[in-house]
């Protein structure tokens, strides 16, 4: 599926904010590559340099230095060329609150230079496809957040670039228009464009990208499909939630003797170790039975990004929250 | 490249673009403006209802007190004064709209299309130009209806109209500063209206400036907004010729207006398109 070709390269882009010298760089030295018609997810915190670094591969801020190369075009060099050959959906849906979702449409269209019998067809289309054609007469001010964030993708989608940046596409999005969301990107995919999308949700990274970037502090720490990330956070974990208060230290105890370090969780009643698979869980399993432990769970927990993440970087990436209900 | 019709997903195939002048994407976000205006009404109150007011609030409250001393009377004297606040409070329009664009993100839109950079700017400051225009015929009408006229020749009408314009592009710019640099329309009404204000009064907008303390005297016809409405008196026929005593700007009125707005842009442009620049692009 991938091509060879690079749709998108980051070249040592470094950004730096005001003069101070002292000041880390919010993004230093981010390189990469993304093959034609692939997925690259750039996965980390709030503040990790994420949205300056799509800023710059976007035209929308200038690197302090190195530069970056959009379908063939340089950033720095053909800034008219990247734009042509892109279409961006930031973090907050740029569209016109006061305009409908269809002038919403039409202006930009207009804008690209789209002839306008074109993009009356062209704009019936991307409404129908991304299910706004019935609230499209309808000022974007009355729409949900779902609806303000597909109209915002429908107009980045306007002039059917090869290469989609999408910064942090579903935040604030609740699961079903998360899903949908996904559904409509991978469809896009299939179609041979090219995909950036910054996310602080492992599992999104984990559904669309074949290739994972993470970044923390202005910096690459990791960079590899999600299987190869995953693997790095090494073994699976065996977790056992007991019944009864009291038999977590005999519990613990037990749990010791497959030789791993054992942390307590005693809110939840939980143990979790490092286990070495199946074998290591029916083992303990019989030693609890024996000992007469009661337990409400025992499960095998493997690496999840979120654990990568952790591993990498010392803390979790930000919970899936839903802030919005599709209202439409 | 040409347009292929296909039953299949629309981003298979591009559509046919043409490479558009600064001109048409002009054209098209005025209309976006328009279409504004039309859904909300009210955006057009400051230069329909809230003129009218004014004018008329001054005329009756004020000018009832004022008594006439052989010159013209106060409502002649007023409307030009008037006037000249009208114009000054395009900065706020322009300040208001560009704060509004970057703090809802359509100005990234913008930058993120194939368009002349200038263009948001440029559609903003003619925009809030016609606006205040709205504002200026309105309160003129208006003042026709309460007993002023205009007594020079046409060409000085003319002329007076235009310097209104070339003020309002001057301080246009100073609007464009406080717009890129304010996170919120709250704090730009905020900052426009401690400012403006002061700036439109402390002048001969309202009151003549011969009776105030000889400091505060200066100040008022060293002020820019002075020499535009004493441009506009003697342009109309709505007042005499300033007083010998008066301060330099004032006895040339009409260059000092084109002058004070020729200043404003040398003063503000620079630094006004840095911070948009900057604001837009970091």
């Amino acid at each position: 599926m991938s091509g060879s070709r690079p749709a998108i390269e980051a070249l040592d882009l470094v950004k730096k904010f005001g003069a101070s010298a002292r000041q880390d760089p919010a993004v230093d030295g981010v390189s990469f590559v993304v093959p034609e018609g692939t997925v690259l997810g750039l996965l980390g915190p709030n503040g990790a340099g994420k949205t300056t670094t799509v800023r710059m591969m976007t035209t929308l801020t200038e690197p302090t230095s190195g530069t970056a190369r959009v379908a063939g075009y340089d950033v720095c060099e053909q800034p008219d060329m990247v734009r042509r050959s892109m279409g961006l959906t930031g973090q907050v849906a740029t569209v016109d609150e006061l305009l409908t979702g269809r002038e919403n449409i039409r202006m930009i269209g207009g804008l690209y230079g789209i002839r306008r019998r074109d993009l009356a067809r062209l704009s019936d289309e991307l409404l129908e496809q991304f299910s706004i054609a019935e609230a499209a007469d309808r000022p974007v001010k009355s729409y949900s957040g779902g609806m303000r964030r597909r109209l915002d993708l429908a107009v980045s989608l306007l002039a059917a670039p090869p290469v989609l940046f999408l910064d942090e596409p579903t935040t604030g999005l609740d699961p079903r228009s998360r899903n949908e969301l996904w559904e409509v990107l991978r469809g896009l995919v299939a179609g041979g464009t090219t995909l950036l999308l910054t996310t602080q949700y492992l599992e999104e990274a984990d559904q669309l990208a074949d290739a994972i970037v993470v970044m923390d502090k202005g910096t690459i720490i990791a960079e590899g499909t999600p299987l190869e990330l995953k693997q790095q956070a090494g073994n699976a974990s065996l977790v056992i939630t007991v019944s009864h208060a009291e038999d977590l230290a005999i519990a613990a105890a037990l749990l010791r003797k497959t030789g791993a370090e054992v942390f307590v969780d005693a809110g939840a009643r939980q143990l979790t170790a490092a286990a070495d698979g199946l074998v290591d869980m029916t083992r303990v399993a019989g030693w609890l039975r024996d000992s007469s432990i009661e337990v409400d769970d025992i499960g095998l927990s493997r690496p999840s990004l979120d654990d990568v993440f952790l591993s990498l970087t010392g803390h979790r990436a930000e919970p899936l929250s839903v802030s919005e209900e599709e209202t439409a | 490249m040409t347009t292929v019709s296909q039953p299949q997903r629309t981003q298979s195939r591009r559509p046919a673009t043409h490479r558009t002048n600064l001109a048409q994407q002009s054209w098209i976000m005025v209309k976006r403006n328009m279409v504004h205006t039309k859904r909300m009404p009210e955006m057009l109150s400051d230069v329909t209802t809230q003129p009218i007011m004014f004018v008329l609030l001054f005329a009756f409250v004020f000018g009832a007190s004022i008594t006439n001393t052989g010159g013209p009377s106060y409502r002649e004297f007023l409307l030009p004064g008037i006037q000249a606040q009208t114009i000054v409070f395009a900065a706020f329009v322009v300040a208001a709209g560009i704060t509004n664009d970057i703090e809802k993100g359509i100005i990234d839109r913008f930058r993120s299309l194939p368009i002349a950079r200038s263009s948001v700017l440029i559609v903003r400051s003619v925009a809030s130009l016609i606006h205040s225009s709205i504002g200026i015929v309105v309160m003129a009408v208006t003042g026709l209806a309460i007993g002023w006229r205009i007594r020079g020749s046409v060409a000085d009408a003319a002329l007076a109209f235009a310097l209104v314009l070339v003020f309002g592009f001057g301080i246009i710019w100073f609007g464009i500063l406080i717009g890129s640099l304010m996170r919120s329309v709250e704090a730009v009404n905020g900052v426009m209206f401690t400012v403006l204000f002061p700036i439109t009064f402390l002048a001969n907008t309202f009151a003549p400036t011969e009776p105030m303390s000889h400091w505060l005297r200066v100040v008022a016809e060293w002020n820019p907004v002075s020499s535009l409405a004493q441009a506009m008196r003697e342009l109309w026929g709505n007042g005499p010729a300033a007083p010998p005593s008066a301060q330099l700007p004032l006895h040339h009125p009409v260059l000092a207006t084109i002058i004070w707005s020729l200043l404003l842009t040398a003063v503000f442009a620079p630094v006004a398109l840095r911070t948009y620049t900057r604001r837009t692009a970091d």
